[in-house]
């Protein structure tokens, strides 16, 4: 066996092991509510192996209510960096704009989704607006910061190239502003999606909706414990299957 | 009147501890198709003054003419090849060029103007080089495209910022020879910064020594009375090589001992 296969496989499988032991002790000895690993499998396999069955509303397999939480998160984000990157890139642009607004962005980014949600539902009185509108206030920081950082720390001899050359204003952003800010960018990118997706769980229990985690928070007044433990480790799995797809886009563009 | 004229320019950086004196009063002056050197130790300010010329920052006192013409802030008439390349590493060698080519000729068809990157790129013999990025580019190879993005703003005014320090000597020597086989052919007028004597007296018709700062001016100008085009082989060999020299070598060390 080579140490790569050793570092890559055997030592993950053997942590997950571990993880799985303390699971079933802790539902034998000390939380007797708590489903055991075997129990969790027997109650939730239907949910895995036959993902895109439909029998009621809060009652579907585990990658179509995956899908529709993924639909919610995907507007969400998209309206995330179609204002957050923009926004950005005037906080990096501008130092008026700068004064003006960054204590806003820095008073604004910390309160939670919680906070947000039922603001949403005040303003728009549907529970599908209100969670876009969470996910989008909630993911779009990391975007807005990183924009803006990256345009401040653009290397003063590419600005001095386009000086010389005495660019336009429209020039200047296309050819050397953007470039240079894009690896920046697309960090912002992958933590806003992250983001958005940590979001999803809470907007989908305050409203109810079909998706992870509306059908977790139902679980859990249903008193299905075990459909609780299957949406964490579907949340887990799709959160880091996105922060790797995410990841590879951002390499793409880095690498240039 | 000179085609350049630098008269009594000083500017000093101010930290909120201290305020640095780099330039002290300097005067330059240059005629149309000169190549003129600037040499002088690391440090002592030959950057700002290029930087000051090329309108990037300005000075606290003094003037700039250029043509008829005061310096007011950057433009391509004075074109500049960066110390450390400053290519945009997200264009290809093309569009590194046409970029230039672009800014200085909005005038001109989209065909004249690819003629006219890739006759830029040809001069600087990159042409196999064309449709790469910089990081695909050796350190010679980049300081070429970095020459040929300089004259391709077709300049009043080439200057360049010590453009060969950061490659290896052998290299440096087929960058001087190229560079020298395209001023033969163009004769444009040229700043050059070095702190390479030898560079200095290889190239150019004059040289001004720049004594070390804090404070720095030029000294007189030392005239090269090689004859062109030069050989850098029998160069050493000539009276007039180590006349120029030996004044450069002695004005840069009775500065240095004297700001010591």
């Amino acid at each position: 066996m080579t140490t790569a296969t050793l570092r890559k496989i055997v030592l993950p499988l053997l942590g997950l092991t571990g993880v799985l032991v303390v699971w079933a002790m802790l539902s034998q000895a000390i939380a007797p509510d708590l489903p055991s690993p075997l129990r969790t499998w027997r109650e939730s396999s239907r949910y895995v192996l036959d993902p895109f069955f439909k029998d009621g509303e809060m009652n579907q397999g585990i990658l179509r209510l995956a899908f529709y939480s993924l639909v919610r998160v995907a507007k969400g984000y998209a309206l995330a960096l179609a204002i957050g990157t923009p926004l950005g890139f005037l906080l990096g642009l501008s130092r008026t704009f700068h004064a003006a607004f960054d204590p806003i962005v820095q008073f604004l980014r910390p309160i939670s989704p919680l906070a947000w949600l039922p603001l949403g539902l005040v303003i728009f009185q549907k529970s599908e607006p209100a969670a876009v509108f969470t996910i989008a206030l909630c993911a779009m920081w990391p975007t807005v910061i990183n924009t803006a950082v990256g345009v401040r720390s653009i290397s003063q001899d590419y600005l001095n190239v386009g000086r010389v050359l005495k660019l336009s204003r429209k020039k200047m952003l296309t050819k050397i502003i953007v470039p240079a800010t894009l690896p920046y960018v697309f960090t912002g990118y992958r933590l806003s999606l992250g983001l958005a997706w940590l979001v999803i769980v809470a907007a989908e229990m305050l409203t109810g909706t079909p998706g992870v985690g509306g059908f977790l928070w139902q679980e859990y007044n249903s008193l299905v414990y075990s459909h609780i433990i299957l949406s964490v480790a579907t949340i887990g799995a799709v959160g880091l299957l996105l922060d790797r797809l995410m990841g590879l886009v951002e390499a793409r563009v880095k690498s240039v | 009147m000179p085609y350049l004229e630098v008269r009594a320019l000083a500017k000093s950086y101010a930290t909120p501890s201290r305020t640095t004196n780099v330039l002290d009063g300097v005067n330059l002056a240059l005629d149309e198709r000169e190549f003129v050197a600037i040499v002088g130790y690391s440090g002592s300010g030959k950057t700002t003054l290029v930087s000051l010329i090329a309108g990037l920052i300005t000075p606290d006192a003094g003037e700039i003419v250029l043509d008829g013409a005061p310096v007011r802030g950057p433009g391509p008439e004075r074109g500049i090849v960066f110390q450390q390349y400053s290519l945009l590493p997200w264009m290809t060698v093309y569009e590194n060029v046409a970029l230039a080519v672009d800014a200085v000729s909005p005038g001109r068809s989209a065909t004249e103007r690819k003629r006219l990157t890739q006759e830029f790129i040809a001069l600087v013999n990159l042409t196999p080089a064309t449709w790469k990025r910089p990081s695909q580019l050796s350190g010679g190879m980049r300081q070429r495209v970095a020459v040929a993005r300089g004259l391709a703003m077709r300049p009043k005014v080439l200057l360049m910022d010590e453009p060969f320090s950061a490659v290896d000597a052998l290299t440096r020597a087929n960058l001087q020879d190229e560079l020298l086989r395209i001023w033969n052919e163009h004769r444009s007028t040229v700043v050059l910064i070095t702190n390479d004597v030898d560079e200095a007296i290889l190239m150019s018709d004059r040289i001004y020594p720049m004594t070390p700062g804090p404070g720095a001016v030029l000294g007189p100008a030392i005239e090269v009375g090689l004859p062109r085009p030069r050989q850098r082989r029998h160069m050493s060999l000539e009276p007039a090589y180590q006349k120029a020299r030996q004044a450069i070598v002695e004005f840069l060390r009775a500065s240095r001992r004297a700001g010591v």
